[in-house]
């Protein structure tokens, strides 16, 4: 008796502390989609039933290229921060160790306590036509005019690799802290190269770490705003940017939610072939 | 026991709260960059006590947020005068003026009947105006003194120099370029549909000759006062503050005509203190204070007499932009029918797309 008395109270423990998370998921997450769900399939003349805000996405040329561009450029941008960050993660977990791991640990976090918009505005100081690099090529003699290099797809690319690098740098750190060093040595034992214990060990190892990673960044470039608005050049469409400008400059909100969710959709689709393919599952990644 | 006296703290806190909130009241303005100068809020708090929140934006998020909360959110806001109507009729978010509460003997006669005019809704009139300016042309006329009109900034001699927006005035302001006239077709959707394809045929085509399409008023000074574009269609308040750092650079009217703009007082349907927000209008209103606003956004304003107190330098680049037939050619924009914005936003689109 007094033991099921317990149990109860377990239970409504439990209940009270998911309430958060259940309330957060509720009213932030949930909520506000099916809204956006409602708008983007009533049509605002006479509140009927319509797909046509979702057809108009996939007839006209402009929005679902748009789409794919922007896809296209953040799975880029996902590759190449990883292919930066793994070298620094691998040197963060395993060569440095104690306080230098710390500060080098910390030197990738300190740009991320400035404020996204002051990073990008840190580039374009540094890349316009009269800004510090251009003026440092002339003065050296290496430029003969002035050179512009911002507005162009390679500098929303190294804006959005930037800005995602911490996010795919601490989950690498994490996973490779993880792996014992006896493995890597045992494997040099075994007379394997360098390129076989990467292949090998660490890779395997790492796959969690990695996939998680491009995940995050892979999301976060997607949904980005600021960083292709600011860098990019007058060819620079960003589908954000398209869901933006159908909610506030055209005031058409069905057409709006109806992007915003396919954005939701796409996206998730992309997420989940990505996994397919290197062979992971989403709870394998993020347990 | 010891719960209950939390609950009643927690009460009494909130309760002593709310009525400190109450005794200094608030009044939450929506307007643009430069129209409630720091110097002018701090004035009229010390008049009237009340405390005056700024919140900085454009005609379409003003109208966007006012949209998303039914109205709320804000006690006075100041959309363009063609942006007042039709934003009432579709969205409903404004709240009828009533006149009687505002001193009408400082504006500008003309300016007061035409703003009513254009922002009577079912016989209530909506808003009284506040600033004025125009859009044209920014020039360095060192470099690119033939640029005349807005077509102009196609030249291929300009091709990578030309910085513009890509919003609607772009595309009025080159279809009057190109010897249409927008306005006439407002009220006729096919033909302006016409015109705007064709003013995206020659927008996409003089794209070469664009550096980049500017977006906010910063990023336009600072792509002129660098030297990295020599010509812009722009705002004349813009061009004007480049002028006092470099003469070489001012507004140009364009020989097709300035587009003029008048930025207006609205009250939003649910606005809180309408007491406080006539209060403002009437002080800003006042010539010495309207010629402050002038000081900082650059722009006139409709009140009258204020000129007076405007400076000599001001009034110089104004004379030197405009000529008395510049100012007879302002094109001033018409209340804006409802739909619109589709076509232009799709040709928009597209031009950035090509």
């Amino acid at each position: 008796m007094g033991n099921l008395g317990a149990n109860a109270r377990l239970k409504l423990g439990l209940w009270l502390l998911l309430m958060p998370l259940g309330l957060w998921l509720l009213l932030l997450i949930i909520l506000p989609h099916f809204e956006l769900l409602i708008f983007s399939i009533t049509d605002p003349e006479d509140g009927a039933f319509t797909f046509e805000f979702y057809f108009e996405f996939f007839t006209e040329p402009l929005y679902w290229r748009t789409f794919l561009r922007t896809a296209v450029m953040s799975i880029l941008a996902t590759i190449l921060t990883l292919i930066i960050a793994f070298p620094v993660a691998f040197y963060i977990a395993k060569m440095l160790k104690g306080r230098s791991k710390g500060i080098v640990f910390a030197m990738c976090l300190i740009p991320f306590w400035v404020s996204e918009l002051v990073r990008t505005f840190g580039w374009m100081i540094l890349l316009r036509e009269s800004g510090v690099i251009s003026n440092f090529l002339q003065w050296s003699g290496l430029a003969a005019g002035p050179v512009e290099l911002l507005y162009t797809d390679a500098t929303i690319m190294l804006g959005l690799v930037y800005s995602s690098m911490l996010f795919m740098v601490v989950p690498l750190v994490s996973t490779l802290d993880s792996l014992d060093d006896s493995y890597i040595e045992a494997g040099y034992d075994l007379g394997g190269t360098n390129w076989n214990v990467i292949r090998e060990i660490v890779i395997p190892h790492a796959i969690p770490g990695i996939v998680s990673g491009c995940i995050i960044v892979f999301m976060l470039s997607l949904g980005n705003y600021l960083t292709p608005v600011l860098l990019g050049g007058k060819d620079s469409l960003w589908f954000t940017e398209q869901i933006y400008t159908q909610f506030i400059t055209r005031f058409n909100w069905e057409q709006g939610s109806a992007f915003g969710l396919l954005l939701l959709v796409l996206s998730s689709l992309i997420v989940w072939l990505g996994l397919k393919a290197s062979g992971q599952s989403f709870t394998k990644t993020m347990g | 026991m010891k719960k209950i006296n939390i609950l009643s703290l927690a009460v009494l806190l909130a309760s002593g709260l709310a009525t400190t909130a109450q005794a200094t009241q608030e009044l939450r303005l929506l307007t643009w960059g430069g129209y409630a100068p720091k110097e002018v809020v701090e004035l009229f708090e010390k008049e009237t006590g009340i405390k005056v929140k700024v919140t900085k934006s454009n005609n379409e998020e003003m109208i966007s947020k006012l949209k998303a909360t039914r109205g709320a959110g804000f006690d006075l806001v100041q959309p363009s005068q063609d942006r007042v109507a039709s934003a009432q009729k579709a969205f409903k978010i404004y709240k009828p003026m009533d006149l009687s509460k505002i001193d009408s003997s400082q504006f500008i006669d003309s300016m007061l009947a035409a703003t009513k005019g254009q922002s009577t809704v079912d016989g209530e009139v909506y808003a009284v105006p506040h600033v004025w300016g125009s859009s044209g042309l920014i020039v360095n006329r060192a470099i690119a003194a033939d640029i005349k009109d807005y077509t102009d900034l196609c030249k291929p001699a300009y091709a990578g120099k030309v910085t513009y927006r890509l919003k609607r005035p772009t595309l009025i302001g080159f279809a009057f370029a190109m010897g249409e006239d927008p306005f006439a077709a407002y009220g006729d959707a096919d033909k302006y549909k016409q015109i705007m394809e064709k003013v995206g045929k020659k927008l996409t085509e003089c794209k070469a000759n664009v550096k980049a399409y500017w977006s906010g008023g910063d990023a336009l000074l600072s792509l002129m006062r660098s030297g990295e574009t020599t010509a812009a269609m722009a705002w004349d308040a813009g061009g004007w503050k480049l002028n006092r750092d470099n003469a070489d650079i001012t507004f140009v009217a364009p020989t097709s005509g300035a587009l003029g703009w008048i930025d207006t007082f609205v009250l939003p349907r649910k606005t809180k203190n309408e007491a406080a927000a006539y209060q403002w209008i009437n002080f800003v209103m006042r010539p010495d204070i309207a010629a402050k606003i002038t000081a900082s956004a650059g722009n006139f304003t409709a009140s009258k007499g204020s000129d007076d107190f405007v400076d000599a330098k001001a009034k110089a680049q104004y004379q030197e932009s405009f000529s008395a037939k510049d100012i007879d050619n302002i094109k001033w924009y018409p209340p804006v029918p409802a739909g619109l914005e589709k076509i232009e936003g799709k040709i928009l689109d597209r031009i950035k797309a090509s």
